[in-house]
């Protein structure tokens, strides 16, 4: 094993009566990594991450821990704390007895819990909340308290089960950021669960992106972004056409009945594929200046940018610009190279 | 407000059905009748002084008690049971505690004389393994057999009911947090299912106090509680002032009982209580 992983997932398998919920699913995770889960609901993440946290038993596969086997090891034996989903905090305890809750297992001394536990409560902004009751708490402010309550613990691991799920837009924009900011400052490993691809393409560092219990794609946001391996990771993260094309040889691709050229290699010659292009990426220019040539007819103002639709004949194409062409419009479309993304070919079921 | 008239007829039944006598039985406590007129006086309280009485009070707290602490140690992890079954098998357990509660109160006890009895089923068997029969019934422990018996589902309702309702999540949160299948109970299960404990004390301990049928039948005629003592004045002795004296004195007993009790109460909704 790699010196530097703290945790490998190796091929689990997790069936509930006789369905497949997990399979085959293989990674790893590096110290003080930023990694994300991200998938549909119902794409097996919290089953992952509860396999990782011990309450769940995987049907086939084992959890590596530094080097060692815990897949049997109870959850109260794992240097792994959980923020869960609906927080789960005691409802009768106010927010220090909350917060000391697994230091006071450990039978720290008072004045240590004491001490860790005010540096903790001024890390998560809460700092003079001690005796507020969990009932008198905002959303936002529950979920700081159970991230309090794994991180004063100072686990190796972090997982954090959609801990923003249920906070407002503005909300979890400025928690995405404290919580980043937060994971720097302690360095702890967070393995963090969503279904926002937004949420995952600014906080991670790895994003594993999985659906219907199988790992799609693992890799760096910009690479997720930049090079999706099929038509599912290209859909779910960001907006993009996707369009059937011919490898015609390294670095050259038809799509739309013409030839581009392309930065992808080591398809076979003629190789039935994919292309995706991002919206964003497609040039408008002058009709006879274009790669390919159509005509708009649909505008939609996005607030920054505008989604317009161009028909070329055969394909709609989805274009973000700042710049409005209006319905009706005879337009030329470029791509650059680079901007092409060759991805082989779904199995068709 | 405007809901408020709707609540009218229930103020009505309140009224009728339980102010009403309540006023009576205070006015009887204080008043004695003499060839006819009416006077108020204390002597009905004072004589529930004499040793004898108090003595009877006594006995009856106590098993009460005894009652109220058996059922709670037995009917705490059969609730706790029957909490962690799955659904689908929880109703039917439930059904079973419940079933019995629909059989009428007199015939449930009378079945356990026919158990204990001295030509009983228990008996029986003591006998054929070639012991002298034993005399179960007519003393303290059958009694507070009988009253464990009747009493036990009314404390697991409620801690089962407040159990089932604990969220998982906050177990297995502290079992994240490093806490052990023990710590876990003292620390998250035993604390939140202190109102159901509550509800349970209070539902066993108020009638086992003024019982009586338990008693009569199981402790023979002659054993006396406060229940029985106040049956004899209403129905034997025909003295409703000293009748209603002592229920007014073991009403406030009652009450102070529960007063302690929900003390205990720290939940924040408390309201539940009786205060
Ligand atoms: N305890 C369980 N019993 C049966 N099926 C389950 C159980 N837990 C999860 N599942 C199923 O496993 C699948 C993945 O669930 P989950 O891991 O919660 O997905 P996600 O967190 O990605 O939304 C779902 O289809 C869900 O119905
Ligand atoms: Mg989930």
């Amino acid at each position: 094993m790699k010196k530097n992983h703290i945790i490998d997932l190796k091929s689990i398998t997790k069936e509930y009566d006789g369905q497949t919920v997990l399979d085959n699913i293989s990674f790893y995770v590096r110290k003080n990594e930023f990694v994300t889960l991200l998938g549909p609901s119902g794409c097996g993440k919290t089953t992952t991450l509860r396999i990782i946290g011990g309450f769940e038993q995987p049907t086939e596969g084992k959890v590596i821990f530094e080097g060692e086997d815990i897949t049997n090891l109870p959850p109260y034996k794992r240097q792994i704390n959980t923020v869960f989903q609906k927080y789960a905090l005691f409802p009768h305890m106010n927010v220090y007895d909350n917060i000391a809750f697994g230091l006071n297992i450990k039978k720290l001394p008072k004045d240590e819990i004491k001490k860790r536990v005010k540096e903790m409560l001024k890390l998560v902004n809460l700092a003079g909340f001690e005796d507020r009751s969990i009932q008198s708490l905002s959303g936002g402010q529950q979920q700081r308290v159970a991230i309090a309550r794994a991180l004063v613990n100072e686990p190796k691991v972090l997982l954090l089960d959609e801990p923003l799920g249920a906070l407002d837009l503005k909300l979890r924009k400025e928690m995405q950021t404290e919580l980043k900011n937060m994971q720097k400052r302690v360095g702890i490993t967070f393995i963090y669960v969503t279904h926002d691809q937004e949420e995952a393409l600014t906080m991670s560092d790895t994003i594993v992106v999985m659906d219907k219990g199988v790992i799609q794609q693992i890799g760096t946001p910009v690479d997720i972004y930049n090079e999706p391996k099929n038509a599912f990771v290209a859909k779910f993260i960001g907006e993009s056409n996707i369009i059937d094309g011919i490898m015609r040889e390294d670095f050259v691709v038809e799509f739309a009945g013409k030839v581009f050229d392309c930065i992808d290699k080591g398809f076979d010659k003629n190789e039935e594929i994919e292309v995706v292009v991002r919206p964003e990426d497609i040039i408008i220019t002058e009709p006879e200046k274009g790669q390919l040539q159509g005509r708009i007819t649909s505008v939609t103002f996005k607030g920054v940018h505008y989604e317009m639709l161009c028909n070329d004949g055969q394909f709609v194409w989805k274009i973000h610009s700042t710049i409005m062409k209006p319905v009706g419009a005879e337009v030329g479309l470029c791509v650059a190279p680079e901007n092409i993304h060759v991805m082989k070919k779904a199995m068709k079921r | 407000m405007k809901m408020k008239i709707f609540s009218y007829p229930y103020m009505l039944w309140l009224a009728i059905f339980i102010v009403v006598p309540l006023i009576l039985v205070l006015l009887y406590a204080v008043t004695v009748t003499e060839g006819g007129s009416i006077t108020f006086t204390i002597e009905n309280l004072r004589r529930f002084l004499d040793p004898n009485y108090i003595d009877v009070l006594w006995i009856s707290i106590k098993l009460a008690l005894e009652t109220t602490v058996i059922t709670l140690i037995l009917g705490y992890p059969i609730g706790m049971i029957i909490a962690k079954e799955k659904p689908s098998r929880r109703n039917t357990m439930i059904l079973l505690f419940v079933i019995p509660m629909w059989m009428n109160f007199l015939l449930r006890t009378y079945a356990w004389l026919t158990l204990l009895g001295k030509n009983g089923i228990i008996n029986y068997f003591i006998t054929l393994l070639g012991f002298e029969p034993m005399n179960l019934l007519y003393n303290d422990g059958a009694v507070l057999l009988g009253m464990v018996y009747n009493f036990l589902p009314f404390m697991v309702l409620p801690i089962y009911s407040v159990l089932a309702k604990i969220d998982y999540s906050l177990i297995e949160a502290a079992e994240d947090l490093g806490a052990n299948k023990y710590q876990i109970f003292t620390k998250v299960t035993l604390p939140l299912s202190v109102p159901g404990i509550i509800t349970g004390i209070t539902m066993v301990f108020m009638p086992a106090v003024s019982t009586f049928v338990i008693s009569r039948l199981l402790g023979g005629g002659q054993y006396m509680l406060i229940g029985n003592l106040i049956e004899q004045q209403f129905l034997w002795v025909g003295d409703w002032h000293f009748g209603s004296a002592i229920s007014i004195i073991m009403m406030i007993f009652i009450l102070i009982a529960m007063a302690i009790t929900s003390k205990f109460d720290t939940q924040k909704e408390g309201s539940s209580g009786l205060w």
